[in-house]
């Protein structure tokens, strides 16, 4: 049963005197069908399931919606499962804290991710899904869907369709999301090889942004041409974006060098130039995190040592010959 | 809206419950049970963390609504029987305490990590506290009352 109750809106600021009041509805959705039909019905419901971004706006009144769809109830948001080619279909509704315990392996990268969000509070409740549905660009594992080339499910009683992250995002804090469509699962290829992610902030827990790089090797690519390397740059640009430069770089690069068959160290050139190109790739602003000017220049590093990071451990699996 | 759950092993009811409003507003307003603290409202400060079905979550940040039917323990519910949580003991002993605000967050998040490693690193209870905030700044005897309570 998709429940509604009509209830009273009260002005909070006013909450003791005002007799100012707002019609809200509460749809509590027990199936995907149930969601997408009253999601369908009623666009201009705000989807809500870990609430750790939905509340914050309601807490201080800087959203009114007219109804809010209540996603918890739904069993199937908060699954994940095989893909049959090795990948992992994550439905949308899945906390961080079970990507780290239940995936960490499989999803090093994401993991990683999910390690720097919030705090535990927030990690037992937060998820990708709603990642996705603020599409901030300081979004934690933004950056981690594009580097491993990530796709989005987005369900309406329209139909099923797969966005890859990369045409996701389109603008601050804006998406391809339709008004009458859910996010319901991100699928992520299956990889064996490594992957990174590093965040910039003033400390570990609880921290937006400043500025974050994901980096995921595809050895597997060597063989048809396609980037072996993908990137994926956060809270440095009105979006979420690949540095596409540095990825042709550094693809040429380890092929020109028959890097993939017989890996060695890289040469200190090759990974500072990879950074600088990361850097170049980000359009990143002056805001209270931080200045442009620093985002820049973290990137860069942070470009630099997770490519030596993720390389090291490419080497480590590959031979003892890596320096 | 009418909603029903169970809290601290007892089953509650509201009644005009305003969907906008969080958990933490209904325990602390509606149902009587002050212990979990308002502060930052945007799950910042972890004040206000309680069990959700067994997982410590910001109760400001789960709306009202989503909390039908499902099991709430807060921090008045963790002593049982009058005894306190070895915790809350600890606590006491370790003076862990300044102005008290943060206490009852801290208390539940120590609660957890207790519960699911018996015998927690520093790094693990340092991690495990991440998101509790207590601005009198008295950490050193709050990771003293930690390991102090792991130890029993």
């Amino acid at each position: 049963m998709c429940t509604t109750y009509s209830v009273t809106w009260y002005d909070t600021t006013t909450w003791y005197d005002s007799e100012e009041i707002r019609e809200v509805d509460f749809l509590r959705p027990s199936s995907m069908a149930e969601a997408l039909a009253a999601k369908a019905e009623r666009p201009d419901a705000v989807p809500i399931a870990g609430g750790t971004d939905v509340m914050v706006e309601l807490n201080f009144d800087r959203t009114r919606p007219d109804a809010l769809l209540d996603l918890t109830g739904i069993a199937e948001l908060a699954e994940w499962s095989d893909t049959g080619d090795g990948g992992i279909r994550l439905g949308a509704g899945v906390s961080y804290t079970r990507i780290i315990t239940e995936l960490g392996q499989r999803l090093p990268g994401l993991a990683m991710a999910s390690r720097t969000v919030g705090s535990p509070q927030i990690r037992n409740r937060g998820t990708v899904g709603g990642n996705l549905g603020a599409a901030s660009p300081a979004g934690d594992t933004h950056p981690v869907l594009l580097a491993t080339g990530a796709s989005v499910e987005l369900a309406s009683t329209r139909g099923l369709r797969t966005v890859p992250a990369e045409e996701f995002y389109v603008g601050v804090k804006r998406s391809v999301l339709a008004p009458d469509e859910l996010i319901t699962a991100v699928l992520l290829p299956g990889t064996t090889a490594p992957q990174q992610f590093s965040k910039i902030g003033t400390r570990n827990a609880m921290v937006i942004a400043v500025c974050s790089f994901a980096i995921a090797l595809h050895p597997e690519q060597a063989a048809t041409g396609n980037s072996t390397v993908g990137t994926g740059i956060g809270s440095a640009g009105p979006t979420p974006l690949r540095a596409t430069e540095a990825e042709r770089f550094l693809t040429a690069e380890l092929a020109n060098a028959d890097q993939w068959t017989s890996p060695r160290a890289l040469d200190d050139s090759v990974r500072r130039r990879f950074g600088d190109l990361v850097a170049a790739a980000a359009s990143p602003i002056d805001d209270v995190r931080g200045s442009a000017a620093y985002r820049r220049h973290a990137l860069a590093v942070l470009a630099r040592r997770t490519l030596g990071w993720a390389w090291w451990d490419y080497c480590l699996e590959r031979t003892s010959r890596c320096a | 809206m009418r909603l029903n759950l169970t809290v601290n092993g007892e089953p509650r009811q509201a009644d005009d419950v305003w969907e906008g409003e969080s958990l933490l507003f209904l325990l602390r307003e509606r149902l009587g049970l002050p212990g979990s603290k308002n502060a930052c409202e945007q799950g910042e400060c972890g004040s206000c963390t309680v069990y959700l079905d067994g997982t410590p979550v910001c109760s400001c940040l789960v709306a009202a609504g989503q909390a039908e039917g499902r099991a709430v323990r807060t921090v008045e519910g963790l002593a049982e029987e009058g005894d306190l949580d070895r915790v809350q003991r600890a606590f006491l002993e370790a003076g862990a305490v300044q102005c008290g605000f943060c206490t009852p967050g801290l208390i539940v998040a120590a609660h957890d990590l207790l519960a699911r490693v018996p015998d927690p690193s520093d790094g693990e209870i340092r991690e495990a506290l991440a998101g509790n905030l207590c601005r009198c700044t008295g950490y050193e005897a709050i990771l003293d009352a930690v390991r102090t309570a792991a130890r029993r």
